[in-house]
């Protein structure tokens, strides 16, 4: 693997690719991204294309053996620039900040110097937008967390933090749509269905959705 | 029908795991051990991806409800049928009331319980695997557990021998007490780790430690080092990833990892050795061999004929076996 100059196309697993490129973190080139899966989609033995945080996960049919071309043909796409923009919905998701379900709400106050009332102001002044979806189903990587919301991550992670819990850490936030561990601190909870298997789609949102947080009680 | 008498904590109903769900982030979960799965349904004649009980450690106990085939194949732990003492991979005929024992793992971790056509479980999203974490597919969504009844999808078409019907499993090991070992791709961030890391990746074991489950196994060894560089952007992950977190200490990612995460990756076991991994145990070695896409392509070739053979094989025995009866 040479470093990465402008793109670079790994291996991660026999028949999966990670591709990624030197930019910003933000939007603009996360469209690009969006563009990039979309596309790389209909190629020939493409099973899945797989957009992260400014990269591209590609799962193959076949362990992929010429890995230079699709390397090359995934730089020239790249560097083509297109922007998918996507007219998403947006769904409002109610929120309990605090009390049993939102742990972590005062000691984020002391953290960020913000009373409590602030951080929900804060928090749910914004329309977030859905950058990616995975980690577990149904999880939505959101951008657009306020810099005065920053916290680090907590030293010793919960195993088994609740599904519907609202977190924040470093410059990002999300809510856990199935219970499982986290190190992030939690400020809030939904009973919002993030990932139901009866559903078509399961997953209820997609990139480019946005989410706004409507306050329906604060648990100081 | 079979009724679960004593089970492990962790069995669930797995096959060959969910495709397609990954950018709504869904993972595969299906059978740790695909080989030792398929193998258990061919030889009742099923399909591979029929579903099949995955039973990981300790002791289990089912008892027939009704006369009924089955197959079991995986880990060697010593199966009885009413006292009478089976091979370790078999295929044949149980009589209702009979118990079949699953006793104490001496190699492996896995055993797979097929019956013809799979398990009766619904399909769910493409598959009848259990997703612990979704808790759905499988039976419930969810482990097993004593008082369980799970019935066969559909009757035998293939006749049995009398005797029942044996294969050889391809070797854990190359030698008894040796380190497991498995092919592996450098991956993204390879090049970063120092020189004496790398090394030490490919050169010395790894020992399995008990913080290891489907999701993914922890191993403990030589630590590996990295110059720090950026933090990396969360990005789809596949099962087979070794990831690396700051401690320096591997963590491969199995049948129930999730489909993005933020690791430095050193290395990607490849698909046809993922097998190996299901089936080592807390405190067994694992030894990392350096492969290339092309010899990756080319084991996941000889694995699929293996099978084609075996299935081959099977048929051929059967036929013979019945011809002389």
């Amino acid at each position: 693997m040479p470093a990465m100059t402008e793109t670079r196309l790994s291996p991660i697993g026999s028949r999966a690719l990670l591709f990624e490129a030197r930019c910003p973190f933000d939007l603009e080139h996360q469209q690009r991204f969006w563009a990039l899966a979309e596309e790389a989609a209909q190629w020939p033995g493409v099973r899945e294309a797989i957009p992260g945080m400014t990269n591209l996960m590609l799962l193959m049919d076949r362990v992929p053996i010429d890995i230079e071309t699709l390397a090359h043909n995934l730089a020239i796409l790249w560097r083509g620039g297109a922007r998918k923009q996507v007219d998403g919905r947006l769904v409002e998701v109610d929120i309990t900040y605090g009390g049993e379900g939102g742990l972590h709400l005062r000691e984020v106050s002391e953290l960020t110097g913000l009373t409590v009332d602030q951080i929900v102001e804060i928090h749910s002044r914004t329309d977030y937008v859905v950058f990616a979806v995975g980690s577990h189903a149904g999880y939505c990587y959101l951008g657009g967390l306020d810099p005065r919301l920053e916290t680090p991550r907590r030293q010793n992670p919960l195993p088994r933090l609740p599904g519907g819990s609202l977190s924040i850490a470093g410059r990002q936030t999300g809510v856990s749509a199935s219970s499982g561990p986290s190190g992030w601190n939690t400020i809030g909870s939904t009973d919002f269905v993030f990932f139901d298997p009866s559903r078509a789609p399961a997953s209820l949102l997609a990139p480019g959705d946005r989410i706004r947080f409507k306050p329906a009680g604060v648990i100081a | 029908m079979i009724e679960v008498l004593a089970i492990p904590p962790l069995a669930t109903v797995q096959d060959l795991g969910r495709d397609g769900l990954w950018s709504q982030g869904l993972g595969r979960a299906g059978a740790m051990d695909s080989l030792a799965h398929s193998v258990a349904n061919l030889l009742l004649g099923n399909a591979p991806e029929a579903a099949t009980i995955e039973i990981p450690l300790t002791p289990a106990k089912f008892r027939f409800c009704a006369d009924m085939a089955f197959a079991v194949a995986g880990a060697s732990c010593g199966v009885r049928l009413d006292g009478r003492a089976l091979p370790r991979v078999w295929a044949g005929n149980a009589r209702a009331g009979q118990v079949l024992e699953l006793g104490t793992i001496t190699e492996g971790a896995r055993v797979y319980l097929a019956m013809p056509h799979g398990i009766d479980v619904p399909e769910v999203l493409g598959s009848r695997s259990t997703q612990l974490r979704e808790a759905f597919g499988g039976l419930e969504g969810r482990v097993l557990a004593p008082g369980d009844k799970l019935a066969p999808a559909g009757t035998m078409e293939r006749m049995l021998p009398e005797s029942g019907l044996s294969c050889a499993l391809p070797p854990l090991r190359s030698q008894p007490d040796a380190a497991i070992t498995v092919r592996a791709l450098a991956s993204a961030e390879y090049e970063s780790f120092t020189e004496s890391s790398r090394e030490a990746f490919w050169t010395t074991s790894y020992t399995v430690t008990p913080q290891s489950n489907r999701q993914g196994y922890r191993l403990v060894g030589e630590p590996l080092d990295r110059t720090p560089g950026d933090e990396l952007r969360s990005h789809g992950i596949a099962p087979g990833i070794v990831q690396v977190p700051g401690g320096g200490q591997p963590i491969i990612q199995l049948a129930d990892s999730a489909t993005m995460g933020g690791y430095p990756k050193i290395a990607a076991i490849i698909e046809p050795d993922l097998w190996r991994i299901a089936q080592a145990r807390p405190g067994d070695q694992l030894r990392f061999v350096e492969a290339s896409l092309d010899q990756a392509a080319r084991a996941g070739d000889e694995q699929e004929r293996w099978l084609t053979n075996l299935d081959a094989q099977l048929s051929r025995t059967i036929a013979q076996q019945m011809s002389w009866s």
